[in-house]
């Protein structure tokens, strides 16, 4: 896991792709490191709180003010990347930005994803926009493959979409079996569908899920039940993303509660009685 | 530009408001950079209650525009577990930040709540046994077991409570005012006359929101929660404004208070730039807070001080 620098910094937007509805936000960086399971190495799973430095605030209700957290969702030599889909102001206005425009950057935070041991196969299940966090688990597992220290075992991605205007999100992982709430693309019904066949296939995988809080609910379900160990990366709504608000809280199993931005945003399933919704707030 | 507060020599006037920096996890998350660059004077920790508390159920904030409100409800390790496991951290956190600056250690303020007076008077004899504990902060936003009126918001009971902790303690002793009262330099006063040596003004404005009601478009409670039968949307069902929004609220009160006691005042609410700090400071602050700025840019005290 890597530290982050104190203080947020500016960085410069280097490009926008689209994805269906969905953006990818490039930004040029050059002091986060890059992506492994060493310490000091940038985690697949850690965020990064972005704001946009001109017309922060004034669109709807006024707002944004608070900085938005988003998982970093490719790390490459010279660009971190980010995956926005539109969904309020603060979004909004990111999602508006464009190349040489200026972002505040606060990152690397939180605790990511924990490679497989002895070579199990990972299965990466995705939600929305909550696919952003497993593209950069499916680069380093990649890359940790034959290089001594990382682990080497396949990983197999499966991504749920809500229709076809969100399912071109799914370009952003390699290989990627779909599923779609309306069957316009893919498998028609839920990620976690494929997800159980995929279990019954080979019941020593490990999971690693980010999305919506229904599907992480049905990862974590299914999961306890066939007694197969899951990684869930979770989304609150943060003022800070640093532990200082105590915000950005999740129910822990056996009562209290976590901070999703200091003891996440990846949580072991095994952590949590259920997921809950309430962590959202506006985006 | 250091500054005396209640025989404290600060490097700067830029402290923390309670409960919006946890130093403990900023050590984490930015390591031993948040020492050479820390970013506050002295360091006001979260309240601490007699036992402990795990805070409001989520969500425990909503974003308005230019500011939030919070509904966080105190969560903290309890008296026991501050002094036994936050204090020590807290204190190597400011040896190394006064290290970092060629200094003594950051002073180290441990703010405290009770529902009566004996309660914050066991808080209080406790904080004076820690040698690491320069001053100590009350947070007296807190209903009354027996009357069920914040302490801190009529002037007799505010008077009556401190005089009684007073008696705990030979070190500071802050009152950290509640902006939701008729008369807040009447409390000030009274704090004042009770033997305070310090006062803090504003905490957070008592607000609330209600949950979005489009269906499907925007996050909304639909969990047949205690906050959505009443369209609430915070967990605790109301909470505390906070931020840009009520700075002008901040500079009224602070003024009015400065205007009526003698003792120092801490002043806060809505600082974003040197700019803010200096208007408090203008019309009486001896110390400025920052809080939800901190929230935006954790190095924000830094940026502030440094601009003064």
């Amino acid at each position: 896991m890597s530290e982050a620098p104190f203080g947020r910094r500016l960085a410069t937007v280097t490009g926008v792709d689209e994805l269906g509805v969905y953006r990818v936000l490039r930004v040029a960086e050059q002091v986060m490191p890059q992506s492994g399971w060493q310490a000091g190495e940038l985690q697949p799973g850690q965020f990064a709180m972005l704001a946009a430095v001109e017309r922060w605030g004034g669109g709807e209700g006024e707002r944004p003010y608070l900085p938005r957290a988003f998982s970093i969702a490719r790390r490459t030599d010279r660009e971190a990347h980010f995956l926005l889909e539109d969904v309020g102001p603060g979004t909004q206005r990111l999602c508006e930005l464009r190349a040489g425009d200026q972002l505040w950057l606060l990152a690397p935070l939180g605790r990511g994803f924990i490679p497989p041991r002895d070579g199990r196969r990972a299965l990466l299940v995705g939600g929305g926009v909550g696919i952003a966090p497993l593209a950069i688990l499916q680069d380093t597992l990649a890359a940790g493959v034959g290089q001594g220290h990382g682990p080497a075992s396949e990983a197999t991605v499966l991504l749920g979409f809500r229709d076809s205007s969100r399912a071109p999100g799914a370009a952003l992982l390699e290989g990627a079996q779909v599923a779609t709430d309306d069957g316009s693309v893919g498998y028609h019904g839920l990620v976690t569908e494929l997800l159980a066949a995929e279990i019954d296939r080979d019941p020593h995988a490990v999971v690693y899920a980010c999305g919506p809080a229904g599907m992480l609910e049905g990862v974590r379900a299914l999961c306890e039940r066939t007694g197969t160990p899951a990684q869930l990366a979770l989304e609150a709504g943060m003022a800070c993303g640093y532990g200082a608000c105590f915000g950005c809280v999740v129910p822990k199993r056996g009562g209290g509660y976590l901070r999703v931005c200091v003891d996440g945003p990846v949580i072991d399933a095994a952590e949590l009685e259920h997921v809950d919704s309430h962590a959202g707030a506006p985006a | 530009m250091t500054v005396e507060f209640c025989g404290l020599t600060l490097a700067h006037p830029i402290i923390n408001g309670s409960g919006t920096f946890d130093a403990i996890a900023a050590r984490r998350v930015f390591g031993d950079a948040l020492l050479a660059d820390f970013p506050f004077s002295a360091y006001v920790s979260k309240t601490i209650t007699l036992e402990p508390r795990v805070g409001n159920p989520a969500p425990r904030l909503w974003e308005t525009a230019a500011g939030l409100i919070n509904s966080i409800g105190l969560p903290n390790k309890g008296l026991r577990g501050y002094l036994a496991e936050d204090l020590p951290q807290l204190a190597e956190i400011a040896a190394g930040a006064g290290d970092a600056q060629g200094g003594d250690p950051v002073p180290l303020i441990t703010n405290v709540m009770g529902a009566s007076a004996e309660e914050l008077s066991t808080l209080v004899g406790a904080c004076e046994e820690r040698a690491e504990i320069a001053a100590i902060e009350l947070n007296v936003s807190c209903p009354n077991v027996k009357t069920g009126l914040d302490i801190g918001a009529d002037p007799v009971q505010l008077e009556q409570v401190v005089s009684t902790v007073r008696n705990q303690t030979g070190k500071p002793l802050i009152v950290k005012l509640t902006p939701n009262t008729a008369d807040v330099a009447a409390c000030a006063l009274a704090a004042e006359h009770g033997g305070a040596d310090a006062v803090s003004l504003i905490n957070t404005l008592r607000a609330t929101a209600l949950a979005p009601r489009r269906p499907g478009q925007r996050a909304g409670r639909s969990d047949g929660g205690p906050g959505e039968s009443s369209g609430l949307w915070l967990g605790g069902g109301s909470g505390g404004q906070s931020g840009p929004a009520i700075r002008t609220v901040a500079l009224a009160q602070v003024s009015a208070v400065v205007a009526r006691v003698v003792i120092p005042v801490i002043g806060m609410g809505g600082v974003q730039s040197s700019a803010h700090a200096r208007d408090l400071i203008d019309v009486g602050a001896r110390l400025v807070a920052v809080g939800t700025e901190s929230f935006r840019d954790p190095a924000a005290g830094s940026r502030i001080a440094l601009g003064l």
